[in-house]
C-alpha cells in the first residue's frame, strides 16, 4: 500500500483543505469541487484526507457497508432482517475514499450482473460496483472535466438521490448510494457540465504557492517525502491525528451547533446580494457555517463563519456573466463588504 | 563511474559533439538513473538515425531486463489500463484479467510516438500512472489495482507551433531535449556505460536530501523563468540527484543543481531570469514577490555547514551558478513571436476534446444487431446471455455457452458534432477596439454555453499587413479570457488576407469533422491587397476573389457589416461569398451572440 502524504503536512491551500474538512464533518453539504492549475496538489489533498479519516462501523458481510444505525435506506434483505431482528453482526472499517478511474466502464460503476457467477454456476448475482464502495464515504474523480458524459449523468442520478437503481441484465436492484463527491480538474481542459458544477456543495480555486519561502518549503516537504514516505508520514502522524480529533470532535458536536435567526438572514441577503438561484447557496451557507463552527469547537455559528465560508460556498453558483470581467470571487468578496462592512 | 570526463555538461569535452547532443545524451543518462523519478523525456524529433541513436543509448543504460514498451497512438483503454482478456475468458470459462501496456511497463519505459496528437483523455490516463505509480481499472468487470512505476519518452514530431504534446503530460515530464537540431556526424556515442549506470541506479539512494540552498536556489530561478507549478524545482531537484549519483558524489553540489536547471528548467522558462539586482523586483511579481527578505533571513540564520565546500554555497552563489549554466539563448527563443512554449503548451488542453470527438468515445453498449462496422462488446453481450444459459441448456457446466441475437450488444461511441465558430474581424482603424471589444464579447458568450451546445470559437483579426490567428478553436472559456485579454488594433484593412484566412482554418476544422461557420465583422473597406500593398482597386479585387474562394470551398459565412451606413461593398462581398449579409452599424456582443446562436440552431 502507498503511503499517502500527510495532510497536515501540505504547505497553505488553507481553503482548499478547509472545505475537505467541511465536507467530512457534513456529508450532507454535498461534496467538493477543486479547481486549479497543474502541479497544485489537488489530488495530493484528497489523498491524504483519505488517509487522515476516522474508521466507521458498518454491518458486517453487507456489502454496502450499511451504517447498523440508520434504518433507512434500502439494502438487501438479509442485512434489513438482521438489522430489524438486531442480530446484525457489526465491524470497523476505513472510511472509503473510491477512486473513479478514467476509463472506467458503466458496469463497474453502477455495478452488473457478475459474469463468473451467471456463466459457471448460472446463478444470478450482483456485483456491486464503484457507486456501493463508496457508501457513506468518498468518491474521488480526478480530471472531472474528462469524465465520459454517460458516467457524468447516472453520478448525476444517483447523487440526487442517494440511491443507485441497476436494472441491466435481468437484475434489478437498488441500494443506498450515499457519499461525497469530491472532483477535480484544470479549467483549461474544457468546461465542467453546469449540472455536474451544482451538485457540489462547495467549490474552491487552488494556484501555487505565491510567496517563494512557500515554494522551498513545499518542494523541500515533498522532495524528502518522495526520499522515504514512512518516515516523512510518522513525523506528521500526530498532526494528523489532531486533525482526526478535530474532525471526530465537529462531527459529535455538529447537531448541537446553534444556528441564531439573523446568521440565516445573512446568509439569504448574501445570496440576494450576488444573485444566486435557487435555495441551495442559502442551505449550503447554513451548513458549512455551521460545520465550520463545530470544527473551530464553538456553540454557535456566526456571521463571521458565514463570511469565512461564503466565497466557497457559492462562487459556482453565480449566473455566469462573460462580459463581467470580474471573477465570481471578486463578486463575492464585493457583495461580502457591501453586507458587512456598511 | 569514471571521474568526470566533462568538467560541465554545458562544455562538452568532445570537441566535435554538438551541445544539443552533450545535453540530450547527459538527459538520457540521468533519465536512465532514475527514470521513475524523472518521469521521462520529450524528444522534439522526426523520426529518423539521430533519434533512433539516442533512443538505443537510452536502452543501452537503463538495466538490461527493464522492459520498453511502445504505446502506439489511438491505443484503446482495453490495451492501456487493462482489463478482461476475452479469448483467455471464453476458453477458461471464467473471467481472466489482462495487465494493460502501462501495468506491463513496471520498471521500465513507455516510448509515445507522435505525442503531439496524443488526446487530452489519454493524456489523463498517461498522467494519473506517472503521478500514482499505479492504474486503478474498473473496467468490464475487473477491478484491479496495478503496480505501473514508470518513465515515459515522448516523441513531439509536431511541425507548426500549435501542435505539442499535451500540457498534462508535458508537465509532468523533467526533460525536454531536441534532437532536430543535431546533425547525425556530431551525434558521437555517449559518455556512459551500462556499469555506469548501475552504479549510479545503486548510489541514488544514498545520495544526501539536497542542502536548503540548494533547494532556495532551484526554486528560486524557477520562479524567475516564470515557472507556476512546483513540480518543475521538484523535478529539478530529482535530476540534481540523479546528475549526483552519476558523478559518483554522495551530496548534491551547485553544479548538479546547475546541470539539472540547465535541463529541466530552462526549457520550460516562460519568462527570462532576471539581472541579480532586479531581484527585489521579480519579473513574475506574483509568484515570488516575497522572495528576497525571505532568502536573506535564512542566509544570516544559518551557520555555515561543514563538509563538502560545494554545498555550504549559499543560495547566491548556487543560484549564478544556475543562471551560469543556462543556455545563452534563452533571452531570444522567449523573445520569439511565438507564444512561450509553456504557455502555448498549457493553451492547448481543449482542442484535446475535439480531436477525441473524431473518433468518438465510448459511451456504454446498447442492444442492437451485428451490422457492418457495429462493433460487439463482448462482456456486455455474455452478461446479457448468462441469465438465459439454464433454460437455453448451456453454461459452463454444458460446455457451451449460447449466444442469441437478443444478446449482443454493441458499443456505442459517440461522435461529437462540434460546431466552430470562426470570428474572423477587421482589426483595422479607430473602430477596431470597438469591434473587437464586441466580438470577444460574443466569443466569450458562445463558450459560456459551450458545454451545451458543443461549440468551439476561434478568433482571427486582420489589419495592418495581415491577418493573425488571435484564439485558435477552443471550448475553453478560462483559454479564450487568457487569450484575448490584449487587444491589437489600428492599420489597414487587409480583407483578402482576413478572408483567406478564415477560410483556411474553416478547411482546416472541417478535416477534423466539425462545421465550422465563418462570421465576419468588417466595414468591407479593403485597402490593403493580398501582398501587402496598399491601394483600394488592387485590395477589391484580391478579396472579391478570396470571397469567391470561399463559395467555392462550400463553407457557411455570415457577413456583419459594420460600417455606419449600409453600402454596395459590403453587399457586394457578401454575395461573392454567398454569406447571409447583415448591416448592424452599432455592433454588439449580444447582437452577434444572438445572431449566430440563432444561424447555428437553425443549422443543426
Amino acid at each position: 500500500m502507498r503511503v499517502a502524504y500527510p495532510f497536515s503536512a501540505i504547505v497553505g491551500q488553507d481553503e482548499m483543505k478547509l472545505a475537505l474538512l467541511i465536507a467530512a464533518t457534513d456529508p450532507s453539504i454535498g461534496g467538493v469541487m477543486v479547481f486549479g492549475d497543474r502541479g497544485t496538489g489537488k489530488s495530493t489533498a484528497v489523498r491524504a484526507l483519505a488517509a487522515l479519516l476516522p474508521p466507521m462501523k458498518a454491518v458486517k458481510g453487507c456489502a454496502f457497508h450499511c451504517d447498523p444505525k440508520a434504518d433507512a435506506g434500502r439494502c438487501h434483505d438479509d442485512c434489513q432482517r438482521d438489522k430489524q431482528r438486531g442480530a446484525a453482526r457489526t465491524e470497523w472499517i476505513a472510511t472509503p475514499v473510491v477512486d473513479l478511474p478514467l476509463g472506467a466502464t458503466e458496469d463497474r460503476v453502477v455495478g452488473a450482473l457478475d459474469l463468473e457467477h451467471a456463466l459457471t454456476r448460472g446463478e444470478k448475482r450482483f456485483e456491486p460496483g464503484l457507486l456501493a464502495r463508496a457508501h457513506r464515504g468518498f468518491l474521488y474523480i480526478d480530471e472531472v472535466n474528462l469524465l465520459e458524459d454517460h458516467l457524468v449523468d447516472l453520478l448525476l442520478d444517483v447523487a440526487a438521490s442517494g440511491e443507485n437503481v441497476v436494472e441491466r441484465e435481468g437484475l434489478s436492484v437498488r441500494h443506498p448510494a450515499r457519499f461525497v463527491l469530491i472532483g477535480s480538474g484544470n479549467p483549461e481542459e474544457g468546461e465542467l457540465r453546469p449540472q455536474l458544477l451544482d451538485r457540489f456543495g462547495l467549490s474552491v480555486e487552488v494556484t501555487t504557492p505565491t510567496t517563494l519561502g512557500d515554494r522551498v518549503e513545499v518542494v523541500r516537504r515533498r522532495d524528502t517525502f518522495d526520499r522515504d514516505p514512512k518516515t516523512f508520514g510518522a513525523a506528521w502522524a500526530g498532526a494528523d491525528a489532531e486533525v482526526r480529533d478535530q474532525l471526530l470532535a465537529a462531527r459529535a458536536g455538529l447537531a448541537a451547533v446553534e444556528i441564531p435567526d439573523s446568521v440565516l438572514e445573512t446568509a439569504s441577503k448574501l445570496c440576494m446580494a450576488i444573485g444566486a438561484e435557487g435555495l441551495r447557496g442559502e442551505l449550503t451557507l447554513m451548513r458549512a457555517a455551521r460545520a465550520l463552527a463545530a470544527l473551530n469547537g464553538e456553540p454557535a455559528a456566526s456571521d463571521r463563519h458565514i463570511r469565512d465560508i461564503a466565497p466557497m460556498a457559492l462562487r459556482h453558483r453565480l449566473r455566469r456573466n462573460p462580459l463581467d470581467p470580474s471573477g465570481s470571487t471578486a463578486r463575492i468578496d464585493r457583495a461580502m463588504s457591501d453586507l458587512f462592512d456598511a | 563511474m569514471n571521474a568526470p570526463a566533462r568538467p560541465s555538461p554545458a562544455r562538452p569535452s568532445p570537441a566535435r559533439m554538438s551541445p544539443a547532443w552533450a545535453d540530450a545524451a547527459l538527459a538520457a543518462a540521468l533519465f536512465a538513473v532514475d527514470p521513475v523519478g524523472l518521469r521521462g523525456v520529450i524528444v522534439r524529433s522526426g523520426a529518423g538515425t539521430v533519434r533512433d541513436r539516442w533512443a538505443e543509448m537510452v536502452r543501452d543504460l537503463l538495466p538490461a531486463d527493464a522492459p520498453v514498451c511502445r504505446i502506439p497512438l489511438g491505443i484503446e483503454d482495453d490495451r492501456l489500463l487493462g482489463g478482461l482478456d476475452l479469448a483467455a475468458s471464453l476458453a477458461a470459462g471464467r473471467p481472466v484479467v489482462q495487465h494493460g501496456v502501462l501495468a506491463q511497463t513496471d520498471g521500465g519505459v513507455a516510448i509515445l510516438a507522435m505525442a503531439e496528437r496524443i488526446d487530452a483523455a489519454a493524456a489523463a490516463r498517461l498522467a494519473a500512472a506517472l503521478d500514482h505509480g499505479e492504474v486503478i481499472v474498473e473496467r468490464d468487470g475487473v477491478a484491479l489495482r496495478l503496480a505501473a512505476r514508470l518513465g515515459m519518452i515522448a516523441y513531439d514530431e509536431g511541425l507548426a507551433p500549435e501542435e505539442q504534446p499535451p500540457a498534462a503530460l508535458v508537465e509532468r515530464l523533467a526533460f525536454r531535449i531536441d534532437l532536430d537540431v543535431v546533425a547525425s556526424r556530431t551525434a558521437l556515442d555517449a559518455a556512459h556505460d551500462r556499469t555506469a549506470l548501475d552504479q549510479a541506479r545503486d548510489r541514488l539512494a544514498s545520495v544526501a536530501p539536497a542542502d536548503p540552498d540548494i533547494v532556495e536556489a532551484v526554486c528560486l530561478v524557477a520562479a524567475r523563468l516564470g515557472l507556476g507549478s512546483v513540480r518543475a524545482p521538484l523535478l529539478a531537484l530529482r535530476a540534481a540527484r540523479a546528475h549526483a549519483a552519476l558523478r559518483g558524489g554522495l551530496t548534491i553540489t551547485a553544479e548538479d543543481a546547475a546541470a539539472a536547471a540547465r535541463l529541466v528548467l530552462a526549457w520550460r522558462a516562460t519568462s527570462a531570469p532576471a539581472e541579480p539586482e532586479a531581484d527585489a523586483a521579480p519579473p513574475e511579481a506574483d509568484n515570488a514577490p516575497d522572495a528576497p527578505p525571505d532568502v536573506q533571513d535564512r542566509d544570516e540564520d544559518q551557520d555555515p555547514r561543514d563538509g563538502e565546500t560545494e554545498s555550504a554555497a549559499p543560495t547566491d552563489t548556487v543560484v549564478e551558478a544556475i543562471q551560469a549554466a543556462l543556455p545563452d539563448d534563452l533571452l531570444s527563443r522567449l523573445s520569439l513571436d511565438d507564444p512561450p512554449r509553456g504557455t502555448a503548451a498549457q493553451a492547448r488542453g481543449s482542442g484535446d476534446v475535439a480531436k477525441s470527438a473524431r473518433r468518438g468515445r465510448p459511451m456504454g453498449s446498447r442492444s442492437g444487431s451485428l451490422r457492418a462496422g457495429a462493433r460487439l462488446n463482448l462482456v456486455e453481450t455474455l452478461r446479457a446471455a448468462a441469465p438465459w444459459q439454464g433454460l437455453r441448456g448451456g453454461g459452463v457446466a454444458a460446455g457451451r455457452i449460447q449466444v442469441r441475437p437478443a444478446d449482443f450488444r454493441i458499443r456505442r461511441f459517440v461522435q461529437r458534432l462540434e460546431a466552430t465558430t470562426i470570428f474572423a474581424v477587421d482589426a483595422s482603424g479607430s473602430t477596431a477596439f470597438q469591434r473587437l471589444a464586441e466580438a470577444k464579447g460574443a466569443v466569450e458568450l458562445l463558450l459560456a454555453k459551450a458545454y451545451v451546445s458543443r461549440a468551439r470559437v476561434a478568433l482571427i483579426a486582420f489589419r495592418g499587413a495581415g491577418a493573425e490567428t488571435l484564439l485558435p478553436p477552443t471550448r475553453s472559456l478560462a483559454r479564450a479570457k487568457s487569450r484575448l485579454a490584449e487587444l491589437p488594433g489600428g492599420g489597414g484593412t487587409p480583407l483578402a488576407a482576413g478572408v483567406e484566412a478564415a477560410v483556411l482554418l474553416g478547411q482546416a476544422e472541417r478535416a477534423k469533422d466539425h462545421t465550422p461557420l465563418l462570421v465576419f465583422l468588417t466595414d468591407g473597406r479593403a485597402n490593403i491587397a493580398r501582398d501587402g500593398a496598399p491601394g483600394r482597386a488592387a485590395a477589391e479585387t484580391d478579396a472579391l476573389a478570396a470571397c469567391r474562394n470561399l463559395r467555392e470551398a462550400g463553407l457557411a459565412a455570415v457577413f456583419v457589416d459594420t460600417s455606419p451606413r449600409a453600402q454596395p461593398d459590403g453587399d457586394r462581398f457578401a454575395h461573392a461569398m454567398g454569406a447571409t449579409y447583415l448591416p448592424l452599424p452599432y455592433v454588439d456582443a449580444s447582437a452577434v451572440f444572438g445572431l449566430v446562436d440563432g444561424l447555428r440552431a437553425a443549422r443543426r
